[in-house]
């Protein structure tokens, strides 16, 4: 049926998004390589030299970075756990007959509509605030310490922030995904005496694991970035004990100006993502053919 | 047989569900009531719920300081317009693609998906000096740009998902009745594309809306959407809690509404119609 001439219509529709993303991905990146590469600092105008791979040494000798990748791990190991593990209760729970169930839908995704920088404040300022804090007077209501979250344990209260914003997102999708469960399938495992464990185990479980998988891989492509629920609590801080890459990164050159230093941090930003977004393109590009 | 769930169960979940329900929308529900507090309320120990002075002085003092209908105008203009132009470059070829189909589709949409796996802080200085030597910094112009070709991906995979599924035969069966190519695209293809192509648009702007990496590095006082102007209340001179959840309130209200008409578009859309 494409004939010759469609075909080259087609082309030529497409071609503006192809062209578009191409000089996207290529034009900056290729920017951030070569200025990984410079001594160059904005302070110091002028002196650009080439610097071979001292910014790459000096950023993967620098104590920071380790920090930083162990924090950007944490975060999203941590948010991940807490996500995937409440969201597949959540979304058990919502699926049960109940009154009102629409509603309780629409309370539980209200966090992922959430600005981050409106998100991280709220958490921050009248919830984990140690004196005037929600936390603080429930902490007093039972004659225990007020707890400065921000401060004693501030990769801990990143974590829940971000968590809180991404419990929605996993609860809806895992939903949707039982929805589509087979109800008779669910009613014959009852029939032939299954207990509620061995059908969530054996039927439940399974079925939900293309979602969970999905749940995971993009929520992780997301979570390797959080910046600004970090920006406005914590600042990175205390030293740079809730600095993850992005963060660092951001820190090296808008804050030290090290166009040098930010780049070559940048590129190993890149690469750690795309490891992680090599197993979401084959896992999406199935779906596509199925 | 599962039919017949006892009362007595469904009411237990009912109150588990609803408890947290209430539980994870609470601090939003507590911004709301704070906003209508006097700052000394809004800290006072013990807090109070519901039994306290309403007012919305708030709201008046928060435009009044610091402009906030700007920052409003911001958020508005740059997630409507990175939007629509996205949905103009991205129309055309998600048609294409969806109705004329080759061996490499697949590899380009694939190929569109992964330029979405840069991390942002990849090309954050690059991009950042480019805008400053082309004095698109702190402009609208310039986050509009970077936030269409954010989102373009997951426009023209919206897109695309949706097209994919209005049936060929029906236009054969308006060609074979003798419509015209005009007539087809007006009278057949267009309604049956609408309901997508405005899921796709409601999606995007939420994302735009929200979107809290490069407005807050790319724009400051002049251009600055709400994402950016919020984090400046992160200051210790900006502890006026009572301000702080009027500015939220308002700059999270139109996007929860939004949110919750189109529940089923955002599982569709974020997981790139891997999940339906």
């Amino acid at each position: 049926m494409a004939t010759l001439h469609t075909r080259s219509a087609a082309r030529l529709m497409i071609a503006p998004s192809v062209l578009l993303l191409l000089a996207w991905m290529i034009v900056p990146l290729a920017m951030t390589i070569y200025f990984s590469f410079l001594r160059y600092n904005l302070l110091m105008p002028g002196m650009e030299e080439f610097a071979g791979f001292s910014n790459y040494k000096y950023f993967l000798t620098d104590p920071a970075f380790f920090h930083a990748i162990f924090n950007t791990l944490a975060i999203v190991l941590g948010v991940l756990f807490i996500t995937v593990v409440g969201g597949i209760a959540l979304a058990l729970l919502l699926d049960q007959p109940m009154f009102g169930q629409g509603i309780v839908r629409i309370l539980v995704i209200a966090p992922f509509l959430i600005m981050p920088t409106v998100a991280a404040l709220v958490w921050k300022n009248m919830f984990m605030n140690p004196v005037n804090g929600l936390f603080a007077w429930v902490a007093k209501l039972f004659g225990l310490q007020p707890f400065d979250f921000l401060a004693n344990a501030p990769l801990m209260s990143v974590i829940l922030i971000v968590a809180w914003q991404w419990l929605p997102f996993a609860t809806l999708i895992l939903l949707t995904a039982l929805q589509s469960l087979d109800e008779e399938q669910k009613e014959a495992a009852q029939m032939d005496g299954a207990s509620a464990w061995s059908r969530f185990i054996y039927l439940v479980l399974p079925h939900l694991s293309r979602a969970i998988t999905v749940v995971i891989l993009i929520q992780t492509i997301f979570l390797l970035s959080v910046f600004a629920e970090i920006l406005v609590t914590t600042n990175g801080g205390p030293g740079t004990q809730s600095t993850n890459l992005t963060f660092l990164v951001y820190a090296q050159a808008l804050l030290q100006f090290d166009v040098g230093g930010a780049s070559a941090g940048g590129i190993i930003a890149v690469i750690l993502a795309n490891i992680v977004a090599f197993f979401l393109m084959r896992m999406i590009g199935k779906t596509l053919e199925a | 047989m599962a039919r017949n769930v006892s009362t007595r169960r469904k009411i237990v979940v009912t109150v588990v569900a609803w408890t947290i329900g209430i539980l994870i929308f609470f601090p939003i529900l507590w911004t709301f009531l704070t906003s209508f507090k006097t700052e000394a309320e809004a800290i006072a120990s013990p807090p109070s719920l519901f039994f306290f002075d309403w007012t919305t002085e708030n709201y008046h003092e928060v435009q009044s300081r610091s402009n906030y209908f700007l920052h409003f105008m911001n958020s508005v203009v740059v997630s409507f317009g990175s939007t629509l132009i996205g949905l103009i470059i991205a129309i055309p070829s998600a048609w294409a693609m969806a109705f004329s189909p080759t061996k490499r589709t697949k590899d380009v949409l694939m190929w569109m998906l992964s330029t979405k796996m840069m991390p942002s802080v990849g090309v954050l200085v690059p991009m950042y000096l480019l805008f400053r030597n082309t004095g698109l910094l702190d402009t609208r112009t310039g986050l509009v740009i970077v936030l269409t070709l954010i989102n373009l991906p997951i426009i023209i995979w919206m897109l695309y998902t949706y097209f994919k599924e209005i049936p060929g035969e029906i236009l054969e069966a308006a060609r074979m009745d003798g419509a015209s190519l005009s007539k087809e695209i007006i009278y057949v293809l267009t309604p049956m594309a609408i309901p997508g192509i405005a899921s796709t648009l409601l999606l995007n702007i939420i994302l735009a809306w929200n979107e809290a990496f490069w407005t807050l590095n790319l724009s400051a006082a002049k251009a600055a959407p709400l994402t950016a102007f919020i984090a400046s209340y992160s200051s210790p001179e900006g502890l006026f809690y009572a301000k702080l959840s009027a500015a939220s309130t308002m700059a999270i209200a139109p996007i929860l509404i939004l949110g919750w008409f189109s529940q089923k578009q955002l599982v569709r859309g974020l997981t790139f119609g891997a999940v339906k």
